[in-house]
């Protein structure tokens, strides 16, 4: 393995401060492969701490006299201190925590050999396929078919194997709109809202450029989604960039769908922040976040300097018009950015949580984070490749991903009842996207995973989450299926910051996990005494 | 009622208050003698009391009618508009007179009859009884006894007739050092602490202009610091921001020769050094803003939230801009120090402001919160509202506008105070019997006069009114909807909450929503999970009580009756055919199960609630001219 090549030292002597929650490990600390291992004696509770070496962001050291001090600052925000014994040690650990870190081979990652027990290789994988869904949509509406005209990715490399069309579309077709389309996402279903029978689309931006090129399949295609909704239907195409950028975007060959081309279909611009600034966003939060001792006035300040809330309310009042165009409008949605692989994602997704109870539910929430992240081609591994700590400058990363995350924590706060999971669910997914033991978040497409075999040689990270003794810290004890629509306030009276995730390291909220499980002690002796079934089980969701 | 001219206006709209698209709900809106009623289409009904009004404006005619605006002291904000400018006048003008009353007679608390008979009425009155509370400290002791000097209030008028002080301080030591402080008040006991025996006593400032040292009040210090065995030095607070001090430096050098030194070194920036020489007392300043920056911080405060169609950076630097949550944290910051000085050093507290009825009665109350679990409970809330504040003398009709006088008196106090707890409740989820809604309700009250609680500025003024004889108490009624007020969670025996030490960095202070906009209700999560645990708990215990009695029920068979008629007879009991059984099931089911699916259900959650409608404008507006230029060109390059 070329890992050895990368470990300096072995093992030192070295001292952890974990925050000042928690009181220091001593013990003999020891690299390896993938993980950082401290093993404080078998007298000693825990006996051995382990913290996954991709997991952290960066690192700094520091020498006085014969010791040194590694600082880790952690991709899930965490902060952790090292002192160890010895210069040469010091260096030595430092330079190989950095190396292997830093990886960018993905077959070599840790996924590829974690073997917990209890859990079999390639289970839950099948769970969430294409073809699932797709079932779920024949049941209401014969309108819509599922097109494996991307089987080998030649159509679109960040697409799924299958996706649903119109019916009325054919392949050949399909292969055209592609290559019009940036990427060549071309529009596919992303949610049927079986009550008004409208549907939610998703693509990238067309590639009209300076011409203004037209594509008569890619037009035909938005015909026949109207035609294929109830008659007289309208679309209308939320594009999440300003119509200032959406032009701009046409001398670099992209552009926006002209209205003569797409009779029915009405174009809205809600710019939303992708890219560099999201990530700046994120930065800033959480540097103002890890000072315990700034005054009201600075922190506030801080807060508003960094508009991560104000982008909260951005995508959370994107989505609800989205939504909202087709509970009450009874209209198609069609969302693109440029690539679609982001803030589009971001908005299909939480239109979905919005108007569909199943996806509220633990099974539908995991089904929705596949089908319309990992398989819509969310390009984790580039995004996600490091977190808020990071010196180096910022090439793909942007916590989309988390802003999603925070939205759904939004509606969560707003709806207490109306999820199946709860916070905790939400922090393992964000925990998971940055560094994780599971190959579910590996790569950028599901084309690159087919190449990695990542389904075959890795554990889905749902199986991980499914067993029955996590349970109770994902589920929300509350929950009471809601068959409505949950429309969110989106004022900023109402928005706020997730002290969960942004403090959960530099504030521990001791006192509300106490009263968090005394709900759920209350709800457990519930369903005791009515006799009913406890639900730790990880339920289907319903045919 | 001679002021009201129109009784019934039909045909008035109530506008969304933060609606840009102006929507609005059309119906009648009726004037009676204490209140104002709405009743919209929907037959939905808003009350507004005339109490609670703090200010009527009419805006300039429009052409849809006259606009009325109506802000109230429980943040209530409503938008009228009258069709007819004359019927908008006489609203107006009969709001302006019935909001303001010149005398305390006129306030609804002198009318309103909830129907009780006189002796419920005074039991209701005796539910809270200082004189208990003072026992329940473990007073009168040997350290501490019951003065009577303020019997007749004729050493201070605004303080009770019952005061706790030293054992040691006689009369004359008493009566010097109350001339020596502002309005009389001079140092008394208000918590005393029984294990660690260190107390928490109140004042006003000293006189200024008093040139001469005050030998009685120097005393009454000592004596203080002396009832307290477990500590040799005891804190004085003052809870005034050092920079507004300069003028007091001069007075406050007079304490006496022990102080002046200490004083003079301070105000000459020597520092503290020359404080070990003077051990048995030490100051600590803490800067608690007035009443006036209080009054101006809430303004902006609202004025920032009440703002239409408002960003979320816009309102962050309004938050900080009003320096609403600085102020919170100020106060609680206060109460932290002195709840610590007890804890933590045995240390008595002596604790002041200027006048000693506005900062002082927060730091007191709150830090005796922190260290009494008996005041975070409903009766011991209440206990410690009569004891701090009104027994004290914290001006409420003043502050509260109750009467129409100076708007300089008016000010916040007693609401940043309720803001604190609030704070407090979110950080220690469980070590509250009460909830939200009780703080709600009872900041409420002090501006309803619905009872007479509140009414006055001191007891002398409240025994004057003859209150206990014209007016109901609030407290009967808040217990008697105490369900309402339980907080589900609360946790009475962890030992862990027995004395609370939150934690004051910046981001656990947080907009107070549920005040602010307590009627602004599509700004409010749509779900309630107070509601569902308290309801789920219920049904536990209602669950468990039947499982019990459905045990003794068999016991009794048991030791009744021989083993072959038992088994049957058992089984009769427990089988759910029984038919005795099951409907007792489902009655309870039936009464529950409604409850439960109400509060289940969304509530409110639509759209157009939402004002989503504004950004969905779109959906039905004209196409703007540039795509259709678009238009006639991509026509011309295919």
């Amino acid at each position: 393995m070329e890992f050895s090549e990368l470990i300096r030292t072995g093992q030192a002597q070295a001292e952890l401060l974990r925050g000042p929650e928690m009181p220091p490990l001593r013990g003999t600390l020891c690299v390896t492969g993938h993980h950082l291992l401290l093993s404080p004696g078998p007298q000693a509770t825990p006996d051995l701490w382990l913290l996954l070496l991709r997991s952290v962001d960066s690192i700094e050291k520091r020498v006085a006299g014969d010791a040194g001090t590694i600082t880790l600052r952690c991709k899930d925000l965490r902060v952790l201190q090292l002192d160890i014994e010895g210069v040469e040690a010091t260096l030595d650990i430092a330079r190989s925590i950095e190396a292997l870190s830093s990886l960018e081979s993905v077959i070599t990652s840790f996924p590829f050999f974690y073997r917990p027990k209890g859990l079999r290789l390639g289970e839950s994988w099948h769970f969430h396929p294409p073809e699932r869904y797709y079932k779920r949509v024949a049941r209401e509406t014969r309108a819509w078919r599922l097109s494996e005209a991307n089987e080998d990715f030649s159509l679109c490399p960040s697409y799924p194997r299958a996706v649903i069309v119109p019916r009325t579309v054919d392949d050949d077709a399909l292969a055209r709109s592609a290559r019009f389309r940036q990427g060549g996402r071309f529009p596919v279903l992303s949610y049927y809202h079986a009550p008004s029978g409208t549907v939610l689309l998703r693509s990238s931006q067309p590639l009209t450029g300076p011409q203004k090129r037209r594509c008569a399949e890619d037009e035909e295609l938005l015909q026949a989604v109207l035609a294929g909704a109830r008659p007289g239907a309208r679309g209308f195409i939320v594009d999440t960039r300003s119509a200032q950028a959406a032009k701009q975007a046409r001398m670099t060959g992209g552009g926006t769908e002209a209205k003569s081309a797409y009779p029915g279909w009405k174009r809205l611009h809600r710019p939303l922040e992708r890219g560099r600034p999201l990530q700046e966003s994120f930065v800033h939060l959480v540097e103002a976040c890890g000072d315990l001792e700034q005054s009201m006035d600075r922190w506030l300040s801080r807060l508003d300097g960094c508009h991560w809330l104000s982008h909260v309310k951005a995508a959370l009042s994107t989505a609800c018009l989205a939504a909202q165009g087709m509970e009450w409008e009874g209209a198609c949605i069609l969302v693109h950015g440029a690539e679609g692989t982001d803030s589009t994602l971001l908005v299909t997704s939480l239109a979905q949580l919005i108007l569909d109870p199943l996806s509220r539910t633990m099974a539908g929430f995991q089904e929705l984070i596949e089908r319309e992240w990992i398989q819509a081609g969310h390009p984790f591994q580039l995004r996600c490749a490091h977190s808020a700590f990071s010196h180096t400058r910022p090439k793909h990363e942007a916590p989309i991903f988390l802003l999603f995350l925070d939205c759904v924590w939004q509606l969560g706060r707003q709806f207490p009842l109306s999820l199946e999971f709860g916070e905790g669910m939400l922090l393992a997914l964000f925990d998971h996207s940055y560094a994780s033991p599971f190959g579910t978040f590996l790569c950028n497409s599901e084309k690159e995973r087919c190449l990695c075999e990542v389904r075959t040689r890795t554990h889905s990270l749902w199986s991980g989450l499914n067993q029955p003794k996590e349970q109770r810290k994902l589920r929300n004890p509350l929950y009471a299926p809601n068959p409505l629509a949950i429309w969110p306030s989106v004022e900023p009276q109402s928005l706020r910051l997730w002290q969960g995730l942004f403090l959960r390291w530099t504030h521990p909220p001791e006192p509300s996990e106490v009263a968090w499980e005394k709900v759920w002690q209350i709800a457990t002796d519930q369903e005791k005494t009515e006799g009913s079934q406890p639900t730790d089980s990880a339920s289907e969701p319903q045919p | 009622m001679e002021h009201i001219r129109t009784t019934k206006v039909e045909q008035v709209k109530l506008l969304d208050r933060f609606s840009t698209s102006n929507k609005s709900l059309t119906g009648t809106l009726y004037l009676t003698a204490t209140h104002l009623l709405f009743i919209d289409s929907h037959q939905k009904e808003t009350w507004i009391l005339h109490h609670h009004i703090a200010l009527v404006e009419k805006l300039a005619l429009t052409t849809s009618g006259c606009p009325l605006v109506i802000q109230c002291k429980n943040f209530r904000i409503v938008h009228f508009i009258v069709p007819r400018e004359r019927d908008c006048h006489d609203i107006y003008n009969s709001l302006l007179q019935l909001s303001k009353q010149a005398k305390y007679e006129d306030l609804y608390a002198f009318s309103y009859n909830p129907k009780q008979n006189d002796s419920e009425r005074l039991r209701g009155w005796q539910l809270v009884d200082l004189t208990e509370e003072y026992k329940r400290m473990g007073l009168p002791n040997s350290n501490w006894q019951l003065s009577d000097a303020n019997r007749d209030y004729k050493i201070c008028e605004t303080y009770p007739r019952e005061l706790y002080v030293p054992r040691i301080a006689s009369k004359p030591i008493i009566v010097g050092s109350s001339k020596f402080r502002s309005k009389g008040r001079f140092p008394v006991l208000s918590y005393y602490h029984q294990n660690k025996e260190a107390a928490i006593c109140r004042c006003s400032q000293p006189l200024s202009g008093f040139s001469a040292r005050c030998l009685e009040d120097e005393h009454l210090l000592q004596a203080i610091s002396k009832a307290n065995p477990a500590n040799r030095y005891m804190y004085v607070m003052d809870t005034r921001p050092r920079h507004r001090m300069q003028s007091w430096w001069a007075t406050q050098k007079d304490i006496g020769r022990i102080i002046l030194n200490a004083m003079a070194n301070r105000a000459a920036g020597k520092g503290y050094e020359n404080e070990d020489n003077y051990s048995n007392i030490r100051f600590q300043f803490v800067g608690i803003e007035n009443i006036h920056v209080m009054r101006s911080s809430l303004q902006k405060l609202l004025e920032v939230s009440g703002s239409r169609g408002l960003s979320v950076s816009d309102f962050y630097s309004g938050l900080e801009g009003a320096g609403w949550l600085r102020h919170i944290k100020a106060v609680t910051d206060a109460a932290i120090f002195l709840a610590k000085a007890i804890m933590v050093e045995n240390a008595s507290v002596l604790v002041h402001c200027s006048d000693g009825w506005d900062r002082t009665s927060q730091v007191c109350s709150l830090g005796s919160l922190l260290l009494d679990p008996y005041y975070r409970t409903i009766r011991g809330f209440m206990v410690l509202i009569e004891k701090d504040w009104i027994s004290f003398g914290h001006k409420y009709s003043d502050r509260c506008g109750h009467l129409d006088g100076d708007p300089k008196e008016v000010s916040p106090v007693f609401t940043q105070f309720l803001e604190c707890v609030w704070h407090l409740t979110e950080q220690f989820p469980q070590a509250f019997e009460f909830n939200e809604a009780f703080l709600l309700q009872i900041h409420e009250h002090i501006h309803s006069c619905q009872f007479g609680n509140f009414i006055g500025n001191c007891q002398k003024e409240r025994e004057e009114l003859k209150l206990k004889e014209k007016t109901y108490s609030l407290w009967p009624f808040l217990l008697h909807d105490q369900k309402k007020y339980f907080n589900p969670l609360y946790s009475s025996t962890s030992q862990k909450l027995a004395v609370l030490e939150p934690n004051t960095v910046s981001f656990n202070f947080k907009f107070w929503r549920n005040m602010y906009h307590q009627f602004d209700r599509t700004l409010h999560p749509r779900q309630s999970v107070f509601n569902i645990i308290m309801n789920m708990n219920e049904q536990n215990k209602q669950l468990q009580k039947d499982v019990k009695d459905l045990e003794s029920q068999i016991k009794q068979h048991k030791n009744k009756q021989t083993d072959g008629v038992l088994t049957k007879e058992l089984l009769n009991s427990v089988r759910p055919e029984s038919p005795a059984l099951k409907t007792s099931l489902c009655l309870k089911e039936q009464t529950l199960l409604p409850v439960k699916d109400a509060l289940r259900t969304v509530e409110g959650s639509s759209p157009a609630d939402n004002r989503y409608s504004e950004y969905a404008d779109e959906f039905s507006k004209a196409e703007p001219a540039v795509v259709s230029s678009e238009y006639g060109v991509a026509r011309m390059t295919c």
